[in-house]
């Protein structure tokens, strides 16, 4: 190196200017690998749900259901894709249905809005039971204990009768641990 | 912030170490040849980012490793340059780490203290090597499978421990899941662990030689400076170098002399074990192993694939020793030019050989059509089933029709004059040329006197010298201008009975003449003389004409030409292919939708 002829700050100056290209040299090196990695490994947030865009699903017939307002499980069947895997007519989900008076028909999704468990109906009470946490629901899909963590009652669907007997329900699931009822498919 | 870094220095020390890393005193100054601990480790930084993203998304079963990377190439966002970036980087690495040591020997890195020096950069081209063999297989496509089949069988071939050795590797007697998870778990567990520890044991190895070499040279004339930034900036250029050269590759490869279609690294189709791969060929950097193998025939294989690289390997080791003895040092320089001219020389004489081999063109071409296939169906409407992409390909009548034509069918039959894969048949046709069947121009061909007694048509069958073949040669051969036009609307509703999607639409504005067609089918050309057509007779024995040429007709007619409704007695020579278990139901169903020419492709938009 010829240092001598440089005046006395140059050294300390090259060196920085070395170091920041250093650093800019080495930052270009990785940009393509790691913003790559970045947005393979962000690629999931850009995939949203399916939108359910008003889509009922015929889950079953008026006349399984009993008409005392007992509740039935039902499994909601639909398309699935799983990355790279399309299922057709696959369990995605299941419900509770009940017939109370009228013919009125209501439909719960099965998953408790607190946790996201399955809740299961009591054997002695005619109640729902959710066996995470405890939270215990009425039939009407209301709160039934006091000390239930769930911040909501049960969430309703929509529900239609088609062609005379057809159960038809607007699956749908929703954010658990808020009170509000916010789609998430 | 300076708080911070000072409560954590305060309790781990990290600014000495740093300081020291960073300001560690280089005898002699930068040097560009003082780049490669720093390109090496650099590349492994790139692999570990790359590899750490690919791993989050890839899932190593037989039915979901293929279709995984596919959803990587594909279809998640910057996926293909992730995977590009990581392939090609592992073959960047390949020759640096070849280089670093064919360097060591050049410039007598192996003489004493360094001989350890010497044997890491040789762990570490073998650790390399084994990372690109291992992570070959993963994608679980054409390529990587029979390359690993190769791999696995000259694994097996090594003494006594040989076929243990071969069946551990493979987690069983045949290739499958076990052989997937294994290769991972070596590929992203247990190299990168090794190749840390070599890398950790250079960096620690150089400080010493560097701390020593200062001692020795105690400061005296040579000029020295520190790592940081002169070595440092090295260093990162090195590595800005290399890096733009990888992303060239991953954004031209067909610059570089691969073939595959788009950006990124290749994906051949999913890996089929009852569809030889004959386009198998490995990574250009073992093609000089490939092509070495070929001059070992036989029993003498192990001798290539073992015995002489082992003893190669061997004498690269004690390099360090046989470099003490005068002029040995010169020896080990000759010997290692003569090996790398000799491999050069053997790819060189394997890639001639590729490009003079006219089956293996062939077989390179199909392997990319057959790749774009897999991409087109697993992106296609249904998605990939549980089963696997495998499963699309192998209810894809575009690729089964072909073949099974091929074996089936192309003993007597033709398609388009060849065996339905594109290869031609030495014995003349014995049955009709089946390409375009029923469509409106085969079956003008065939009622036109000029052609049904070529072997196009019914020139090699038994029914040469029959009532159809008279009538043509008869009457159609006196036609005046009317009858010819009723012919004309006749083929038009007898074609029109198959309703082939590709006359759809010409068929949709014809429907009046085609109306009028079937008329003249029964009344002004006669078929009914011979054929019911939307009618029972018992008295006729020609085939039946109502839905001639239909998928159900034609599902029909290979099952069982013997049936009343097609040939019954006078059937020529055509098998049952239903009733006699030759074909099952899918195999003929696929046949069928081949010949109509009926299967999924993409939208040009």
């Amino acid at each position: 190196m010829t240092d001598g002829v440089q005046p006395p700050s140059g050294p300390d100056r090259r060196g920085f200017f070395r170091g920041m290209l250093t650093i800019i040299t080495g930052g270009l090196a990785l940009l393509g690998p790691i913003v790559g990695g970045l947005a393979l490994l962000v690629d999931p947030l850009r995939r949203k749900g399916k939108t359910s865009e008003g889509g009922f699903i015929k889950v079953g017939q008026l006349a399984s259901l009993p008409g005392n307002g007992a509740p039935k499980k039902f499994d909601i069947l639909s398309d699935k894709q799983d990355a790279w895997n399309r299922y057709p007519n696959v369990p995605v989900g299941s419900i509770y249905l009940r017939r109370t008076e009228n013919d009125q028909i209501t439909a719960f999704n099965i998953i408790c809005p607190h946790a996201g468990c399955f809740v299961q109906i009591d054997s002695k009470k005619p109640q729902f039971n959710c066996p995470c946490h405890d939270s215990q629901f009425h039939f009407d899909g209301t709160k039934a204990n006091p000390d239930n963590p769930s911040p909501r009652g049960m969430d309703p669907l929509k529900v239609e009768i088609r062609n005379g007997d057809e159960i038809w329900v607007q699956y749908q699931n929703f954010k658990t641990g808020v009170s509000e009822r916010i789609p998430t498919t | 912030m300076r708080k911070l870094i000072k409560w954590i220095d305060d309790r781990t020390g990290l600014e000495k170490v740093i300081r020291s890393a960073l300001f560690n005193e280089i005898p002699g100054g930068a040097k560009w040849r003082y780049t490669w601990g720093g390109i090496l480790l650099f590349m492994f930084a790139v692999q570990a980012v790359t590899g750490l993203a690919l791993w989050m998304s890839y899932s190593p079963s037989t039915r979901s490793a293929w279709e995984s990377v596919y959803y990587i190439q594909h279809v998640m966002q910057l996926g293909w340059l992730v995977r590009g970036i990581h392939y090609y980087a592992a073959e960047a690495m390949v020759i640096l780490v070849l280089l670093h040591v064919v360097q060591k020997i050049w410039f007598k890195g192996y003489a004493k203290p360094r001989e350890l020096m010497f044997w890491i950069a040789m762990a570490m081209a073998f650790v390399v090597v084994s990372f690109s063999l291992t992570g070959y297989l993963l994608p679980w496509d054409q390529q990587g499978y029979w390359s690993a089949k190769v791999r696995t069988h000259i694994m097996s071939l090594s003494p006594v421990i040989g076929p243990y050795l071969e069946k551990l590797t493979v987690g069983g007697d045949q290739f499958g899941h076990h052989t997937l998870t294994r290769f991972f778990a070596i590929h992203a567990g247990v190299l990168p662990v090794v190749f840390g520890g070599l890398l950790l044991a250079r960096m620690a190895l150089m400080r010493r030689y560097r701390e020593q070499a200062s001692q020795e040279q105690n400061h005296s004339n040579t000029a020295e400076s520190s790592f940081w930034p002169g070595q440092a900036l090295k260093n990162a250029l090195t590595c800005l170098v290399v890096m733009g050269f990888v992303l060239l590759m991953t954004l031209k490869p067909q610059w570089f002399g691969f073939t595959h279609q788009g950006v990124g690294a290749p994906l051949a189709a999913p890996a089929d074990p009852t569809d030889l791969y004959a386009a198998a060929r490995p990574e250009w950097y073992f093609l000089f192993l490939f092509q070495f193998l070929k001059y070992f025939p036989g029993e003498k294989e192990i001798l290539g694939a073992i015995i002489i690289p082992g003893i190669i390997v061997g004498y690269f080791i004690i390099m360090p020793w046989v470099a003490k003895v005068r002029i040995g040092h010169y020896f080990n320089i000759l010997v290692s030019v003569c090996l790398l001219a000799g491999a050069g020389w053997l790819t060189w004489t394997a890639k001639k050989g590729d490009a003079a081999n006219a089956n293996y063109i062939a077989a390179e071409a199909q392997a990319q059509m057959k790749a774009i296939r897999a991409v087109e169906l697993a992106s296609g409407p249904g998605g990939i089933p549980k089963e696997g992409a495998l499963h699309l390909i192998h209810h894809d009548p575009k690729t089964q029709g072909p073949k099974l034509f091929a074996t089936h069918c192309s003993s007597c039959h033709r398609y388009d004059g060849h065996d339905g894969t594109g290869n031609s048949v030495e014995d003349p046709p014995s049955a009709p040329d089946l390409k375009n069947f029923a469509s409106r121009t085969w079956l003008k061909d065939f009622l036109s006197p000029e052609h049904i007694t070529s072997d196009r048509f019914f020139g090699g069958t038994a029914f040469e010298d029959g009532d159809m073949v008279g009538f043509v040669q008869r009457k159609v051969t006196k036609y005046d201008d009317d009858e010819k036009l009723a012919l004309e609307r006749a083929i038009k509703a007898l074609s029109a009975e198959a309703g082939l999607t590709r006359q759809a639409e010409l068929e949709a504005q014809e429907r009046e003449l085609i109306e009028q067609g079937k008329e003249d089918l029964g009344y002004e050309i006669g078929c009914s003389d011979c054929h019911e057509f939307y009618f029972e007779d018992e008295d006729v024995d020609g085939p039946d004409l109502t839905g001639y040429g239909s998928r159900e007709w034609m599902i029909g007619f290979i099952s069982d030409p013997t049936q009343e409704r097609f040939y019954g007695e006078n059937n020529d020579r055509m098998p049952s292919f239903l009733k006699e278990g030759i074909l099952n139901s899918t195999e003929i169903e696929l046949l069928v939708d081949w010949l109509r020419e009926e299967w999924y492709e993409p939208s040009t938009q």
